[in-house]
């Protein structure tokens, strides 16, 4: 897995559960433009398959990473357009 | 390449091999063309990734009001349109000053550790409630307000039932501003016959 990847802009969603750290991820997203990367900082055990399902569904985003450690959800994901 | 036919009849629909009627060469070629435009439009319409969700919502208790706010908001997050059919007691999630006040029950759900009897006592709904709220503040679920503020920004569409505000002497007043009034089953059906997922929660 990558590590070397420079985020534009990080999303803090420490401490709040489904739906919020996909919700809150969604409407950072709509603030960046297009190939900015927003790194999401999650508490959440679920964000990791939620994020990635996210991603994966809808359009205009990659998910780039996902790290896991410490009790701490790293997500890396990049607009596309 | 085949370099010992002419490359002009190769391609040339005007000029059918003998024996062949060319109208209806031409009609076959004209439905060719026809069926491929439609296969671009079902091509179109499969690709585009943004859904639609309907989700129509009958019940008012704290616990039934999560699932279908839940969805819909993440629905948003998904990039789709997405209509919440408020009916009945679902419209109590909707009412500014009720959607304050759901209330969850014991009775009537196995799942909680309280005898039917106990639950059925004056007051235990509201201890059950309390109990429920304090364990979503514990472990930072979001409230019901903050769901629907959020779905609001969002963009679902929430709709109040015309039929059931009159029938539970609600005024259109009474709900959230952004709220849609003065729709019924047929413009539910009308959206959910377009939907991706339709769910009656």
């Amino acid at each position: 897995m990558s590590v070397d990847i420079s985020a534009t802009e990080t999303l803090d969603v420490k401490g709040e559960n489904c739906p919020m750290p996909v919700v809150k991820t969604k409407q950072a997203i709509d603030e960046l433009a297009a190939d900015d990367v927003l790194e999401v900082v999650a508490t959440d055990s679920g964000s990791m398959s939620d994020i990635a399902g996210w991603a994966d569904t809808t359009s205009g985003v990659e998910l780039l990473d996902q790290i896991e450690g410490d009790g701490v959800f790293t997500h890396y994901v990049r607009k596309t357009e | 390449m085949s370099t010992d036919t002419d490359p002009t009849d190769a391609d040339d629909a005007t000029a059918p091999a003998a024996g062949v009627d060319p109208e209806a060469v031409a009609a076959l070629e004209a439905r060719i063309d026809e069926l491929e435009d439609e296969l671009a439009d079902v091509r179109a319409d499969a690709d585009d990734g943004d859904g639609k969700m309907v989700i129509i919502a009958t019940k008012g208790t704290l616990d039934m009001a999560y699932p279908p706010l839940i969805l819909a908001s993440t629905a948003a997050a998904f990039g789709w349109d997405v209509t919440v059919f408020h009916t009945f007691w679902g419209l109590d999630i909707l009412h500014e000053d009720r959607s304050k006040d759901l209330q969850l029950s014991a009775v009537g759900n196995p799942s909680m550790p309280m005898p039917n009897a106990i639950g059925a006592l004056p007051g235990m709904d509201r201890v059950t409630t309390k109990m429920m709220e304090k364990r979503i503040r514990d472990n930072d679920t979001a409230s019901i307000q903050e769901l629907i503020d959020t779905s609001l920004d969002m963009g679902v569409e929430f709709q109040a039932c015309q039929m059931t505000i009159d029938l539970m002497d609600y005024d259109e007043d009474d709900f959230f501003d952004g709220v849609t009034v003065g729709v019924g089953a047929a413009s539910a059906l009308g959206d959910m016959v377009d939907a991706d997922v339709q769910l009656l929660v």
